[in-house]
Order: structure tokens, then sequence, then C-alpha cells
């Protein structure tokens, strides 16, 4: 398929977009990408691809949007079926692989996103304790998933390895700003092992941010949102 | 092995109903065991350990748990009436509009009837606005999933019955005709699908339950 057939809008800097990147890897489809620095503004075709939420990541496939990342994942599974799978075949591992993605999304990451933005003292030591009391249940999710594999996913990544993995970034510039280990070997041993894995995996190599390059971008975005407010 | 199918629900939670809605029209046998809310069985804990609520779909002992989760098993599990479209672009933008329903459409209508003074101005502003978006999609469409039900049409339940009650119950203004058309026929047409008719709960009793559950807070005209 032409290079210009698949295009997929993101940020260097976004969890979300790297899913849609991670898929495409797996599947072995060339893409173009454009960075969208959605600091300084949001590109046209962004707005135009993506005017009910007007966010990165898009995949825009022949001309069609397809918004919000973990529905392009599938998409990108269903469509190029001929590459390793990402989604499992078995309906009830699918289910399972769903329940924990969306777990992530949207009970997890929460606590993540008030870290970020804490200000005071307490508000940062209470969402760094909600954020390691949320990673404890995949310690045993680890263990039903992989059944005794590399992966949530088994021998190879998959949906729930993509959909946990691409906050490794964020979680290392939480680690090192909070001087924490959020996996570790007592509450969490599996994962943190399965984050070495999945972080020097082929398809995902490339695209986890440098943590301090990271860091460096949090100031950044820091300072301008204070200007802004 | 005899499949055995248990689903449990609580006969007020809309999300409970989207499976209801969903197993009826796969024409799937199913044992309903209905939760107490306030007295959560046992069994419910067991099964949904990580939330302990409701939907819970058992199927042969395993547990799953989260409405579109369930939605999307049931259409994989059982052949027959598709509650998703077999294109994957259509299907891409099918769970976009699920997802859109709950992430935005609900929470803005949740806040907009009972959050805090702050957060239920913003939520105002922003139900008309989602609920425009989802007048667009539906074009001239019957349903959202097209001359059939389809996901969306059932996540989009609360919208096309809890709503009304709310409306009923608070005396609030979210879905009228002028504003918004299309999805006031859609609406109708969705109660009136005998499917949906029969898993939805009486409206008297829903009214009632939503005023005596959350009449003591400040609600939105």
């Amino acid at each position: 398929m032409a290079k210009s057939d698949v295009k997929l809008l993101g940020a260097w800097t976004s969890p979300f977009a790297m899913r849609p990147r991670i898929a495409l890897n797996i599947k072995s489809v060339d893409y173009e990408f454009q960075e969208e620095d959605w600091l300084v503004s949001k590109s046209e075709l962004l707005l135009k691809s993506n005017p009910v939420h007007k966010k990165v990541p898009v995949l825009i496939h022949a001309g069609n949007p397809i918004c919000e990342s973990l529905i392009i994942v599938q998409y990108i599974d269903e469509v190029w079926s001929s590459g390793p799978s990402i989604l499992p075949s078995d309906p009830y591992d699918r289910a399972t692989a769903r329940f924990w993605s969306a777990y992530i999304d949207d009970k997890w990451f929460p606590s993540m996103v008030a870290f970020l933005f804490a200000q005071e003292e307490d508000a940062k030591k209470a969402a760094i304790a909600q954020m390691e009391e949320g990673l404890v249940p995949l310690e045993e999710a680890f263990g039903k998933c992989s059944k005794g594999k590399a992966f949530f996913g088994g021998d190879r990544i998959g949906f729930l390895d993509i959909a946990f993995g691409c906050f490794l970034g964020w979680l290392r510039v939480i680690e090192k700003a909070g001087g924490i280990e959020l996996l570790n070997e007592t509450q969490t041993p599996s994962p943190l092992k399965w984050a070495e894995r999945f972080s020097s995996d082929i398809a995902v190599k490339e695209l986890l941010p440098d943590t301090d390059k990271l860091a460096e971008f949090r100031k950044k975005a820091q300072a301008k949102m204070t200007a802004n407010n | 092995m005899a499949e055995e199918v248990l689903l449990f629900g609580a006969w007020a939670s809309p999300y409970s109903h989207r499976v209801e809605m969903a197993l009826k029209l796969k024409g799937v046998e199913y044992k309903y065991v209905e939760e107490d809310l306030a007295n959560k069985s046992p069994s419910l804990l067991k099964y949904n350990p990580i939330h302990k609520k409701v939907p819970v779909l058992v199927h042969n002992g395993n547990p799953i748990v989260e409405s579109q989760v369930i939605l999307e098993y049931i259409n994989e599990t059982w052949p027959g009436y598709p509650l998703l479209p077999k294109d994957p672009y259509e299907r891409a933008i099918a769970r976009f509009w699920a997802k859109f329903i709950d992430d935005k459409c609900l929470l803005a209508i949740f806040k907009a009837s009972w959050g805090e003074e702050k957060e239920r101005e913003k939520a105002a502003e922003e139900v008309p606005e989602f609920l425009n978006h989802l007048e667009n999609e539906l074009k001239e469409k019957r349903f959202f999933g097209g001359e059939s039900i389809g996901m969306v049409d059932i996540v989009a339940n609360f919208i096309s019955f809890w709503v009304g009650a709310f409306e009923e119950a608070f005396g609030s203004e979210l879905l009228t005709r002028e504003k918004f058309p299309k999805l006031t026929n859609w609406t109708h047409q969705f109660v009136n699908n005998t499917v949906v008719k029969e898993s939805l709960p009486p409206r008297d009793k829903l009214v009632a339950y939503l005023r005596n559950r959350f009449g003591g807070r400040n609600v939105s005209k």
C-alpha cells in the first residue's frame, strides 16, 4: 500500500499517539507521520479530521480519518489482517484485554494526570499513592493474560501491552521526579520485568521518548500552561 | 456442555439494560439476577472485584464486565444479528460514537443534572453541544446503526429513555424536538422497537426512583 495512503497525526510526547504507531510497526505498514506541536497550535488537518475532540492521534487511511487511540489500534488489526494479530483471537481473552485497557485509561491514567498537574505537595503525594495502588491489580492481570509467556499478549506484544506500555515514558519521568519506583519488585514484579522486555521490543524501541527530554518538555508545558492561566 | 449465561443487573440501570437488549437481539437464553445495589451480593463482588458494579455477564462461569466490553463479547461470541458493522472503517466509526456517548455525553448530562455549582454550568453548556454531534451523526438514518439497531443505538439507550425520565423527574429540558429533531425521532423509533420495549423499565417506576434517589440535590432548569 502506498505510503501516502496511510498518515498518522501524532506527537512524540503523547502516549496515546504511540499506540497506533506501535500497531503499524507490528504490521510492517509504511506510513507518513505528521508531528503536531500541540503546545503551539493544532494543524488544519487535525482540526478537520477530528472536529469532535481536536486531539491526536488520528489515523488517516485512504482519506478516511479514524480517531481514539485504541479504536485506531483495533482498526489497524482488522484492516491489516495478514500481519501478526494484535488482539487475541478468543472472545474471552479479547474481553479481558479490553477490560484492562479500559481500566488503565479510565481508572489509572487520571491519577497520572493528577500528579503531573499537582501543585501542592499533599496533592502530589495523594496522586502517587493512587498511582501505586492502581498498578497493583496489574500483577495478577499479567499472570492471567500472559499465561506464562513474556507479554500480556503472549509470545508477542498485543493490545494490552500497547495500551499500558505507551505510558512507560511518562512513568519514568514521574519516578525520577518523585524518587520512587511505581513498578517495583515487591508489588508488581511481573509488570516490572515486562516493562524492560516491552521497551526493548523492535516495534516499540524507537518510539519510547527519552526520559530527560520528556522531563524537559514537561517543564516547558507547565510554564506555558501557568502563563496561560 | 450446556451453555450457561447469567446476567447480574439492576432494573434502573441503563448499562444493565444495554446487555439485556444485546442478548435479546441475538436470541441468547439467559438467567437474570437482580442486584440490590445498596446491598451487593457476594457473587457480584466475586465476579467484579475491581469495579463491584453491574452489569456482569457470566458465560459458562467466566465473568465479563463493563457494558461496552460485554457488548463486543456478545457480538463476537454469538452469531446472527450483527451489533457492529462488518466493514472495519464503519466499525471504527461506531466504536468512536459509542465511546463519545459514555465518556462525554453521559458524563455531561450527569454533571448538568446534579454536579457541583461550577461543574453544572459548564456541563449545561456542553450537553447541547454534544447532543448536536449525535444529531449530525444520525443524518437521514433511522438508527445510528442504519436500518436496524446497532451498538451505538444500544449505548445511546440512556438518551432515548433515561433522559426523558430525568426530564420528567426534575423538570429539566435536555432533549427538545426543536433543537434536536432527528434525535427526537430516533428516540421514538428506538423505544418503540419490539425488543427494546421488552427490556425497558416501567417509566413511572423509573421517574419515582430518580426523584427518590437524586431529588434532594440541586437540579438544573
